[in-house]
């Protein structure tokens, strides 16, 4: 999935002259924890996160707090330089940007201009959908041999049924490399039929599993 | 005690009947009925015939186009069922679908006016509670959403508070969805969670959109979930939700799958909670509504073990405040142990030995009641 399928286009962002007064309002109006720092061709050159406004500010324990350090321009804070994303870059490579780089946003950068910003959250979103539990279903964990093929013979089982299945997941089984995990969420409310598929075929289930009796 | 109760039954309510190996099958409200009448608790004049829903009444909550396609579902292409959600493993198209799924959502009209017109107490239509039906789509057995409809009518005649509470082991997300955005009717719905079990919502962060934000409650409690932990949870819910919102007429969804022998669903209650959640319902009715409630049926998937025996105490209770103990009637037991395929129940309660040990249980208990509080945060202001 590119990360353009994801990124949110309307991207809230200042002038490296505007003040970080202007840069706070925005991040509590909108709800927000990032505003990238553009020029005036759009070309992004830093970043501010609400850390750092809030490192800026003065602290709530102080008597006499000096106000007029919000009046200074946002450029003396932003980090910069900035880490970037395309458009056409894959959501898993932001992913591990996000966890290698321990940041939570990215402009998104095309033609040296601010398109998007992907953030933390986008991707949380877009973990919901691939694990398919935004639609009606039931979850089936098939322990398999980790082997070619093998994902074709379970599935069958429940395309042989015309049960549609909404989102497949292959999770390793804890650290063992001949063993994989298979997660369906299937669009049925009675997944019994299935169930009995896979286990006369001789797959074991993680769930529906045998605590506290074998029961179907 | 002689309570002006109404037990809505009619035949063709068993034409609701998608095939022989489908898990939904209304034989459950046939077992029920007999087992009361067996007891020596249904007489004949508390039986009242059910009325047919007009599609005007169906359109209260679905789509014209819905309506349509259910009507002539056996003249149409897979293609075009399946954009309805049926047609498919779980709501297959089966002859007079349209008819015997208005005669549903009649028989649960028929409930509400008796209550609500005639001036009984109490109404159950157990043939009911099809949660799952959406505005433009079946799912999870369910055609017609006979309580969203039931409510929408009482809304739109009536001008009453309605606390809407689902007791089955699925989500009752249609209903839920129905009501999203409004305040005078508040959804209560607890449920194993949706992490394993169809439809997969009911999360306790579902709360509602913009005026019916805070209207509707869900608990979803883990799988393996047994009595004790089942009703701390359940009746410490109920009660808050009841007193902050003071619902004028009581409205449940009796699914019957939270019982360890149903094969659908994980939770591992007994018949205890089937005894209790009718007498909480009769508590929040009085205490409320003037005794005012609607019961219905849903789910429930043992149909020989589990429901007759969990609907036949829902009738127990709204009729004498209590429900039944001790042996089953032998004639009820007699007559139906040949046709069923597992050794029917001799006694309302479960026998002990009978009871599954859950290795996790203090686990499960603990997690539940965490569950509990998260929701009770949202009832009142502090």
């Amino acid at each position: 999935m590119h990360v353009e399928k994801i990124m949110n286009r309307n991207v809230i962002s200042l002038s490296p002259s505007d003040s970080i007064e202007k840069a706070y309002q925005l991040l509590v109006n909108h709800k927000i924890r990032h505003i990238p720092i553009v020029d005036e061709d759009h070309y992004v050159i830093g970043i501010v996160s609400d850390r750092d406004i809030r490192d800026a500010s003065p602290s709530i324990l102080t008597n006499t707090p000096e106000k007029d350090v919000l009046n200074k321009e946002v450029s003396s804070i932003m980090s910069s330089p900035v880490i970037t994303a395309h458009p056409l870059d894959f959501v898993e490579e932001v992913a591990r940007i996000f966890y290698d780089r321990e940041i939570a946003c990215l402009p998104v950068v095309s033609n040296d201009k601010l398109v998007g910003v992907i953030t933390e959250k986008d991707l949380l979103y877009t973990l919901i959908q691939l694990t398919g539990t935004h639609v009606q279903g039931s979850h089936i964990e098939v322990k398999v041999p980790h082997k070619p093929g093998i994902l074709p013979e379970v599935a069958s089982v429940f395309g042989n049924r015309g049960v549609n299945i909404s989102s497949v997941l292959v999770y390793p089984f804890h650290n063992d490399p001949e063993y994989k995990i298979l997660v369906f969420r299937v669009q049925t409310m009675n997944p019994l039929p299935i169930i009995r598929d896979l286990r006369n075929a001789g797959y074991e289930l993680m769930w529906p599993n045998n605590i506290p009796e074998p029961r179907l | 005690m002689n309570k002006d109760i109404k037990f809505v039954f009619d035949k063709s309510l068993l034409n609701y009947h998608f095939h022989n190996d489908h898990p939904f099958n209304q034989k459950r409200v046939i077992l029920t009925k007999e087992l009361l009448e067996n007891s020596g608790q249904l007489a004949e004049n508390q039986i009242i015939v059910p009325r047919v829903a007009s599609d005007d009444e169906i359109a209260l909550v679905h789509d014209p186009a819905y309506i349509r396609t259910v009507k002539s579902a056996n003249n149409m292409s897979p293609e075009n069922l399946i954009k309805y959600g049926l047609g498919t493993e779980d709501t297959p198209v089966f002859p007079n679908m349209h008819e015997a799924s208005a005669q549903i959502v009649g028989a649960t009209l028929t409930a509400i006016e008796a209550v609500l017109v005639e001036g009984a107490h109490g109404a159950v239509n157990f043939a009911g509670g099809l949660h799952h039906g959406f505005k433009q789509k079946a799912s999870g057995f369910c055609i017609y959403n006979d309580a969203a409809i039931a409510i929408k009518y009482i809304r739109k005649n009536y001008d009453l508070k309605v606390l809407y509470v689902d007791t089955d082991a699925h989500h009752g997300d249609g209903v839920q969805l129905a009501f999203y955005d409004d305040p005078k009717v508040c959804t209560f719905s607890i449920h194993e969670t949706g992490r394993y079990l169809f439809p997969g919502t009911g999360n306790v962060n579902e709360r509602g959109i913009k005026e019916g934000h805070g209207f509707s409650f869900n608990l979803p409690i883990d799988a393996f979930t047994q009595d004790e932990s089942y009703l701390e949870v359940y009746e410490n819910a109920l009660r808050e939700i009841a007193d902050f919102f003071q619902p004028d007429v009581i409205v449940t969804q009796n699914g019957a799958d939270s019982h360890f022998y149903d094969p659908l669903t994980h939770l591992c209650g007994s018949m205890a909670i089937y005894e209790r959640i009718p007498e909480v319902a009769l508590e929040i009715s009085k205490t409320y509504c003037n005794g005012k409630w609607i019961a219905l049926g849903g789910g429930g998937y043992d149909i020989w073990r589990v429901v007759p025996r969990a609907w036949s105490q829902i009738w127990n209770v709204m009729k004498d405040e209590q429900p039944l103990h001790g042996d089953l009637p032998i004639t009820w037991i007699n007559n139906w142990q040949k046709e069923a395929p597992v050794t029917l129940p001799t006694t309302w309660h479960d026998p002990i030995e009978e009871i599954p040990v859950i290795p996790r249980k203090k686990e499960i208990e603990e997690k539940n009641h965490v569950t509990l509080l998260n929701l009770l945060k949202y009832t009142k202001v502090i």
